[in-house]
């Protein structure tokens, strides 16, 4: 991580990192490091914007501008900063509390109007700044510090909730897969319109482990499967399972008998509909193999495209704001 | 044409000339009286009378029919001489059924006049108005002139010819009373035949027209009315004049600001009454380069303004009191951050819903002290709906010298009331200066939080080289903006920031005076309650009384001088339309015993009301 600090100094700022030691947001953050240079967007003309929460202390972390808001209004700061301000990349930095919970709406009606941001949410299904209590992703039976019990309700499922609000860019990846999530973020980076990213991340202090299927090297091939724009969807330490569509929805099967790689699920992520997005958003673990990779990435017009503001120049906009005031029924006194 | 012969066929014959009249019309809330008040005001204005206007309307938009409680009223003032409110009685109440005369007749004047809509007083109508016997049989209008006027079947009438059926017929009746008023007071048909040929087409258009023509015909011919009046023209100070409500006027300010400060508008709202009206003029300003934003939610609307300011641009909304409510903690970061905003509140009665479409003053604390934390921001209120226009330009002025959130306080009367209004030369209004820092020349890191002599730090914008920063609600260390949780810098910042925001009184004009120096009584009121207490004061100086008048557009800070002047009258009397805010301020911060005067009606001041406080104060009583 320091080794990729020193090659890009120009976008690791120089304040001091408070995440607990050892916490996935290290290694979101040295990621983004290493992805921003790569982008050909100036650090002064990139912009983070996030909310409260561990994860929204991000943009301290980075030598570009930034603004740390308040709870879950990130997407509408970055809203206003993209509309009239075109010509900057804004990124937003979120968690599953701040996006899902307190913030739920401000995120569908951005990716709905196809603001061109990209929006980052770390999930770890926990909230951690505030010391434990369940979030909107923890999974029912969660023991937390609000739930001696355990968690009750089921949760919120970013993915199908992003496609839900017709985003044009959905994809996932998990903290520590480095070269995956690297990957993910360019991606992001290169899509015009709203992208949507869930980042798998463990909290190691309140939810250790909520995502060792996806993470642990021992067990996690047999847990996700990695998605491609084209490719049959093959999953397995021995790549010797696969996705099918059944009439009854996705199904695992194994290959070699009864079925082979024709017979399985093909992934379309420019597909008009999201209909099959869906589906695979809807695979949940333990059930089935959860997928990373990018679900979606089709073209819309973005909300700027769509708004089609003028600027007219000064002369201009003068004798049009002159117009203005003399609108309606005027008459004159000598 | 043929109307304008009988305009001076009609007024040659005997029309009497009055100084000032106020009509009320009142019917069901889809009768079209917004729209025939506000047509008799601009024909008016534009035959040069001062005019004043009162929209008064329930929250919802087709309110049961006939009953008491969908009600819409529009009173129109106009004047051969300067008015500042839209009057206290009412000479002329239209009533188009038996409801509208009976929520309305309590502010008739002594022997005034009421045209009725015969047609609607039958059993029905009367059932609807909870009325037991009609009222126009029982003699209890009989100190009035009551004219019976078969508004409805006569409109039918007049539009047979076009073979349009009873519905629209009937949709008409407005224009027919209408035409009654027209005749009754001289005004001129031509600018109202303008509307309706720019506003609707074919058979609607030739319907409302000959509805109209007919009303004012039925005036002429049936000697209901004993002669016709005339108001002639009030003197106006030269240059070219419209009307405008306030809701206009800040639209328009909000342009005309972004223009003089070289600033893309971004005004970002969520629906809501009485401040909607905002949204919909800025947003037909496209080709002024304005940006309009219907966000998902309030918080959305300040956030996103809040964005735009991030970027440089010029970030405003608009709301009233129960969304400024969830704006609150956006407004705070805004404070923190030190970032221009402006935050409009048409006040409206409260708590919660309380009441949308009516007046109240009861949002001053809220937008002096509603905020956690020391989050002290200007507050200004403009006193009229002309100087909606004037208010934002100065607001925006404050917003950027200080780098701080403002807050202007309008109010559903002066935001929904129109009055003539003489159109400023753009070209010739003081330009608002802006710097921007640029790309720095040596090695020193930017400091965001550096402060020039007006104690506001630099707005640098996103896009330029060498000035990258992150800005947040955490407390920010001096100078350097770094995260700090340090004891002495905390209490350091809050003192820095309370001081910015006294420096609004250096920004802000002097207070003036009107009448005596010192003396007996002195006014101090704020907001749109101005033009009530101003008449109100004249009336009483006329009638001798020692009472002088001060007015507050700024609100937080209280403006100089004004702790001296206070000390110069024996009494203090605040009228506010709210149970004592502003006098709770003034209290508190000058230790002056002020009086209040307060009504939370839902309705403006009436220059009555303030007239006999005065005159009981003074031991005078009438």
């Amino acid at each position: 991580m320091n080794a990729t600090a020193n090659t890009v100094p120009n976008f690791a700022s120089d304040q001091e990192v408070r995440w607990c030691p050892g916490c996935g947001d290290f290694a979101i953050l040295a990621q983004m490091k290493k992805v921003l240079p790569t982008l050909g967007v100036k650090p002064e003309n990139t912009v983070v914007v996030s909310g409260i929460g561990c994860s929204s202390r991000f943009p301290y972390y980075l030598e570009t501008y930034g603004m740390h808001g308040i709870h879950g209004r990130a997407p509408a700061i970055a809203t206003g900063l993209k509309r009239t301000r075109p010509d900057l990349q804004v990124w937003v930095v979120t968690g599953d509390g701040d996006a899902l919970s307190i913030g739920c709406t401000h995120l569908l009606h951005a990716l709905r109007r196809n603001v061109d941001i990209k929006i980052l949410l770390f999930n770890n299904r926990i909230y951690g700044l505030t010391k434990g209590q369940f979030s909107p992703t923890s999974l029912p039976g969660l023991v937390t510090s609000s739930t001696p019990m355990g968690t009750a309700h089921e949760p919120l499922h970013p993915l199908s909730i992003a496609l839900a609000s017709n985003a044009t860019f959905v994809a996932r990846s998990v903290d520590t897969n480095a070269k995956h999530l690297g990957e993910v973020l360019r991606r992001a980076a290169a899509h015009r319109g709203s992208a949507f990213v869930e980042i798998y991340q463990n909290c190691h202090i309140f939810n250790d482990g909520a995502f060792d299927f996806a993470k642990n090297p021992a067990i996690r091939d047999d847990h996700i499967v990695a998605i491609a724009h084209g490719e049959p969807l093959v999953f397995g330490k021995n790549r010797d399972k696969g996705i099918r569509l059944d009439v009854a929805g996705p199904e695992v099967v194994t290959l070699g008998g009864e079925y082979n790689e024709p017979d399985l699920l093909v992934h379309d992520e420019k597909a008009d509909t999201n209909t099959i997005a869906q589906m695979i958003a809807g695979m949940r673990h333990p059930l089935m193999p959860e997928a990373i990779g990018v679900l979606r990435d089709v073209d819309r017009p973005t909300h700027n495209d769509l708004m089609r503001d003028k600027t007219p120049d000064p002369k201009s906009r003068e004798t049009a704001v002159n117009r203005l005031l003399h609108g309606g029924e005027t008459w004159t006194v000598a | 044409m043929e109307i304008d012969e009988k305009v001076r066929e009609s007024q040659a014959k005997s029309p009497v000339d009055v100084e000032a009249v106020v009509i009320r019309f009142a019917g069901d809330s889809g009768d079209g009286m917004q729209l025939a008040g506000t047509q008799v005001a601009v024909s008016s204005a534009l035959m040069g009378n001062d005019i004043a206007t009162f929209p008064d309307f329930p929250a919802e938009i087709r309110a049961p029919r006939g009953t008491p409680a969908g009600v819409s009223g529009f009173q129109v003032q106009f004047a051969s001489r300067q008015i500042m409110t839209p009057g206290d009685t009412v000479d002329v109440l239209v009533a188009m059924n038996p409801a509208a005369l009976k929520a309305n007749l309590g502010n008739l004047k002594a022997q005034g006049t009421i045209v009725i809509d015969i047609d609607a007083f039958d059993a029905k109508g009367l059932r609807l108005a909870k009325y037991d016997e009609n009222p126009v049989e029982n003699g209890s209008l009989d100190e009035f002139q009551v004219i019976e006027a078969p508004i409805t079947s006569q409109t039918r009438k007049a539009v047979e010819q076009l073979g349009i059926g009873h519905k629209i017929a009937t949709r008409c009746r407005n224009f027919f009373a209408m035409g009654i008023i027209y005749w009754l007071y001289g005004r001129d048909l031509t600018a109202t035949t303008r509307y309706i040929d720019s506003k609707f087409t074919g058979e609607v258009a030739e319907a409302d027209k000959l509805a109209l023509r007919a009303g004012w015909h039925y005036g002429e011919t049936t000697e209901a009315f004993e002669r016709s009046y005339q108001v002639p023209a009030a003197s106006q100070a030269p240059g070219t004049y419209r009307n405008v409500t306030g809701n206009e006027a800040l639209a328009l300010g909000l342009m005309s600001a972004a223009h003089l400060s070289g600033k893309d508008l971004f005004y970002s709202a969520y629906p809501i009454t009485p401040a909607s009206d905002i949204l919909h003029r800025v947003s037909r300003f496209t080709e002024c380069g304005a940006r309009t934003f219907q966000a998902e939610d309030e918080i959305a609307a300040i956030c996103s303004a809040i964005g735009a300011a991030f970027g440089g641009a010029m970030g405003t909304t608009g709301s009233s009191g129960p969304g400024i409510a969830l704006k609150t903690e956006a407004l705070g970061l805004a404070v923190m951050l030190e970032l221009p905003l402006l935050v409009i509140n048409v006040q409206r009665g409260g708590p919660s819903t309380g009441l949308p479409t009516k007046v109240e003053q009861t949002d001053l604390l809220q937008a002096v002290t509603g905020r956690n934390g020391e989050a002290p921001m200007p507050v200004l209120a403009p006193s009229s709906p002309g100087d909606c226009f004037n208010i934002v330009i100065e607001a925006w002025r404050i917003a950027t010298k200080l780098m701080t959130p403002v807050m202007i306080l309008s109010d559903a009367f002066t935001a929904n009331g129109a009055e003539p209004w003489r159109i400023p030369d753009i070209t010739t209004l003081e330009a608002i200066e802006i710097e921007h820092p640029k790309s720095p020349t040596g090695m020193e890191p930017f400091r965001p939080y550096d402060r020039n002599e007006w104690l506001a730090r630099p707005w640098a914008l996103p896009g330029t080289p060498g000035l990258t920063h992150r800005i947040g609600g955490i407390e920010k260390a001096d100078g350097t903006g770094a995260i700090s949780y340090d004891p002495l810098n905390h209490e350091k910042m809050v003192k820095l920031r309370a001081d910015k925001i006294e420096k609004t009184a250096l920004l802000t004009p002097d207070l003036e005076i009107a009448g005596p120096e010192s003396g007996e009584l002195l006014v101090v009121s704020w907001g749109g309650t101005f033009g009530a207490c101003q008449e109100a004061i004249v009336q009483a100086q006329r009638d001798g009384l020692s009472v002088a008048h001060v007015h507050l557009r700024c609100l937080n800070p209280l403006p100089r001088g004004l702790g001296a002047i206070l000390k110069r009258y024996k009494t203090v009397l605040a009228p506010e339309l709210n149970l004592g805010q502003l006098r709770q301020l003034v209290r508190a911060k000058y230790l002056v015993d002020v009086r209040g005067l307060n009504k939370v009606r839902g309705q403006p001041f009436w220059i009555g009301d303030i007239t006999t406080e005065i005159h009981r104060l003074l031991g005078q009583e009438k």
